[in-house]
C-alpha cells in the first residue's frame, strides 16, 4: 500500500492526543521526564507519520527507515506514538517505569525491539545512528536514519566525535533533529553550558542546517522533507521547542524536566490538552 | 614459531573478508598498530578509518550492527575498553554484535609505558553482563577465536598482544569456546592462565615437574564465560590453585577464578600478575622480569607458594 502523508491539521490532533497520553502514563508512573517529552511530540508525530512512514506492519521491517532517540529520557513521547499507530497496545502505556514493562524508564531495544537501539546514556546516539546510515549506505539501500537530540545532551563530547565524522562518510541519508527546548536539569541551557551559536557550529563541520519553529507542523514537516535530498551532506535541523510546550504551568526550562505531576495537577493539564484537542478537532471538521 | 597474536587476527579477519560480505572493520587511526590495515587493502570498502575518536567508532559500530553488519572495532585495548559507558550501553546493553578488538594488553608491551597499555581492561568487560571475553595464547588459537567470533554474534571482546608469543598448541588443536584447554595434566596444583603469559607458565611447569612438583597447567582462553564446571572439579583434584595473568590482580583470571572458588570450593589460591600497580616504560623482557610473568618469576612463585 503507497503511503500517503498526513496533513498538518490531522498531525497537531494526534499530537495533542499524545500529549494527554503522556501526562496519564507520567502521572501513573509516578517519575519521568515531561517537558522533554512535550517539546518533542510535535517533531516525533510528523516524523514518524510522514517520514518514517512508520506503521505496525513494518515497525520491524528491514527496509525500514530507522529512528534513534539520543534523549532517551524522551522516551514516553515514543511510546505514546507507539500505541498511537498499533505498534504496542494502549493500556500498555500505564506500565512505565513498573517491574517486568517493555516500556522501561529509558529505551532498551532487547525487550521492546521498536526503539532500535538502548539509550538515555546522553550523546550516544548520534553514533549509532551514524553508523546505521552507514551501513544503509554499505547495503545501497534508500533508508533513511533519523536521531532526536537533545540540547542537553548536546554538550557531550561524543556528539561533538559525530558531527565531525558523518560528513567524512558523506551521510546524507542521516538527520539530526536538535529538540532545543533550552533546558536542562539545572538550569537553562544557556546557563549551564550555552550550545549556540549552534547553527553556525554545526555548518561550519560541513552539514545541511535548517532551523525552524519545532512546534509549527507545517515547518517541521517540509524541513523533513528537506532531509530527503541526497546531495552528499547529512541534514540538521535546530527545532526551537518549548520544554512543557502544551500545558502552561509546565511550559519552563527546568521546573518540569524529571518532575511529575500529581493528580491534581494532571487533571489541570488534561483540561488544558482537551481544550486544545478540541480547537484542533474543530479546525479539520 | 613466534608470532603477536594482533597479526593472527590481521591476517585471519581478512582472510575471512573474502567469504563474509558482512564483516566490516572500523580502526582509530592504529591500523598499522591493529594489523587491521591488512583487512583495509584488501576490502577498502568494508573498512572505515574513525579518526581518534573511540566513543564515536563503538557507538557506529554497535548501529551498523543493529543494521545485520558484524562489525570488529580496533585499537589499543585500553584506549577502547576505557570508553565504557558507551561499550555498556551501545554495545552490550544494546545486545549489538560487536567485536571489540583490543590489541596491546599488558606490561607485555614494552617501551611505551603504562599510558598505552591494557591493565584493567579484562575487570571492565567482565562486569558487563552479556559480554563474552576471549584472550588466546598463541597463533592457532587466535585465529580459532577470530573464526569463532565472526560466527557467533555476540558483544564480544578479544584481547590481543603486540608482542610475539611462543605456539603451546599444535595442528591438532581444535579452539572450543567457553571451555578450558588442558596443556599439561598433573595433580599437586593446577596453574590456570592466559594470553600471553601461557608459554612461560608451561616453562615454569616443566621445571616444577623435574622438581617433584605435579602440576596441571590450564589455558583459560574463554575469561566470560568462564567454565566454572571445570575450575571447581580442578580446584577439588589438586587443591591448589594458581593464576597467572597480564593483568592487575584485581578483576581479571585470578579473580574470576577466585570469584568461582570462594563461593563453591574454596582453595587456597596465589594469583601472579600486576599486583594493583602502574605500569612502566622497559623493554618486554625487563617487564616481565619486574612483574614476575618471566618463566622463572613464575617458577620461583609456584614453587613458593606449593612449599609453603
Amino acid at each position: 500500500m503507497p503511503h500517503s502523508p498526513k496533513d498538518p491539521r490531522t498531525l497537531q490532533l494526534l499530537a495533542h492526543e499524545m500529549r494527554a497520553d503522556i501526562i496519564r502514563m507520567l502521572h501513573e508512573a509516578g517519575s519521568g521526564h515531561p517537558g522533554g517529552s512535550l517539546s518533542a511530540i510535535d517533531l516525533l508525530t510528523v516524523l514518524f507519520y510522514n517520514h518514517l512512514e512508520r506503521t505496525a506492519d513494518n515497525a520491524l521491517a528491514k527496509d525500514r527507515h530507522r529512528f534513534i532517540l539520543s534523549k532517551g529520557h524522551g522516551v514516553p513521547a515514543v511510546y505514546a506514538l507507539f500505541a498511537k499507530l498499533g505498534i504496542i497496545e494502549p493500556a500498555e502505556l500505564m506500565t512505565l517505569r513498573k517491574l517486568g514493562s517493555r516500556l522501561q524508564g529509558h529505551p532498551y531495544n532487547v525487550m521492546l525491539p521498536e526503539v532500535e537501539a538502548s539509550t538515555g546514556s546522553l550523546g550516544q546516539g548520534l553514533s549509532i545512528a551514524q553508523g546505521m546510515a552507514m551501513a544503509a549506505k554499505i547495503e545501497h539501500t534508500d533508508i533513511r536514519v533519523y536521531a532526536l537530540l537533545g540540547d542537553g545532551e548536546f554538550q557531550e563530547g561524543q556528539i561533538w566525535e559525530s558531527l565531525l565524522s558523518a560528513p567524512k562518510f558523506g551521510l546524507d541519508n542521516l538527520t539530526v533533529i536538535l529538540d532545543f527546548n533550552k533546558g536542562q536539569i539545572d538550569g537553562p541551557t544557556s546557563e549551564v553550558m550555552n550550545i549556540e551559536p549552534v547553527v553556525d557550529k554545526v555548518q561550519s563541520f560541513n552539514w545541511e542546517v535548517q532551523r525552524i519553529d519545532g512546534h509549527d507542523i507545517a515547518a517541521i514537516d517540509k524541513a523533513l522533507t528537506n532531509t530527503h535530498a541526497r546531495n552528499g551532506k547529512p541534514h540538521f535541523i535546530v527545532a526551537d521547542t518549548m520544554k512543557g510546550k502544551g500545558v502552561s504551568f509546565m511550559e519552563h526550562p527546568n521546573e518540569w524536566h524529571g518532575k511529575t505531576p500529581n493528580a491534581e495537577e494532571t487533571a489541570r493539564a488534561l483540561a488544558e490538552i482537551d481544550i486544545l484537542i478540541h480547537q484542533a478537532a474543530s479546525v479539520l471538521s | 614459531m613466534k608470532i603477536a597474536t594482533r597479526v593472527s587476527f590481521g591476517e585471519e579477519i581478512a582472510a575471512l573478508g573474502a567469504t563474509d560480505n558482512d564483516i566490516v572493520v572500523l580502526d582509530a587511526d592504529l591500523s598499522k598498530s591493529t594489523q587491521s590495515q591488512i583487512f583495509a587493502k584488501r576490502f577498502p570498502d568494508r573498512f572505515f578509518e574513525m579518526g581518534i575518536q573511540e566513543q564515536n567508532m563503538i557507538g557506529a559500530a554497535a548501529g551498523m550492527a543493529l543494521m545485520g553488519r558484524k562489525p570488529f572495532i580496533c585499537s589499543f585495548s585500553t584506549f577502547v575498553t576505557g570508553r565504557f559507558d558507551t561499550i555498556r550501553m551501545s554495545v552490550a546493553y544494546s545486545a549489538a554484535n560487536v567485536t571489540i578488538v583490543g590489541t596491546h594488553c599488558g606490561v607485555g608491551i614494552g617501551e611505551d609505558g603504562y599510558s598505552q597499555m591494557a591493565l584493567e581492561d579484562v575487570a571492565l568487560m567482565r562486569t558487563l553482563p552479556n559480554m563474552h571475553i576471549i584472550q588466546p595464547a598463541d597463533d592457532r588459537e587466535a585465529r580459532a577465536a577470530v573464526r569463532y567470533l565472526a560466527a557467533n554474534p555476540n558483544p564480544s571482546f578479544l584481547r590481543l598482544t603486540r608482542q610475539a608469543v611462543e605456539d603451546v598448541h599444535d595442528d591438532s588443536y581444535e579452539f572450543r569456546f567457553g571451555k578450558a584447554d588442558v596443556l599439561l595434566e598433573g595433580k599437586d596444583a593446577v596453574l590456570f592462565c592466559s594470553g600471553p603469559v601461557v608459554a612461560n607458565t608451561l616453562h615454569a611447569a616443566e621445571q616444577l615437574r623435574a622438581e617433584g612438583h605435579d602440576v596441571r597447567v590450564v589455558n583459560i582462553h574463554t575469561i566470560k564465560p568462564l567454565d566454572a564446571e571445570y575450575i571447581v572439579r580442578a580446584a577439588k583434584e589438586t587443591g591448589r590453585v594458581v593464576t597467572v595473568e597480564d593483568h592487575n590482580i584485581i578483576g581479571g583470571l585470578g579473580a574470576a577464578v577466585a570469584e568461582v572458588l570462594s563461593e563453591a570450593a574454596p582453595t587456597l589460591m596465589k594469583r601472579i600478575g600486576v599486583r594493583d600497580e602502574y605500569g612502566e616504560s622497559g623493554s618486554p623482557e625487563a617487564l616481565y622480569t619486574r612483574h614476575r610473568l618471566d618463566t622463572a618469576g613464575i617458577y620461583e612463585q609456584v614453587r613458593e607458594f606449593l612449599i609453603a
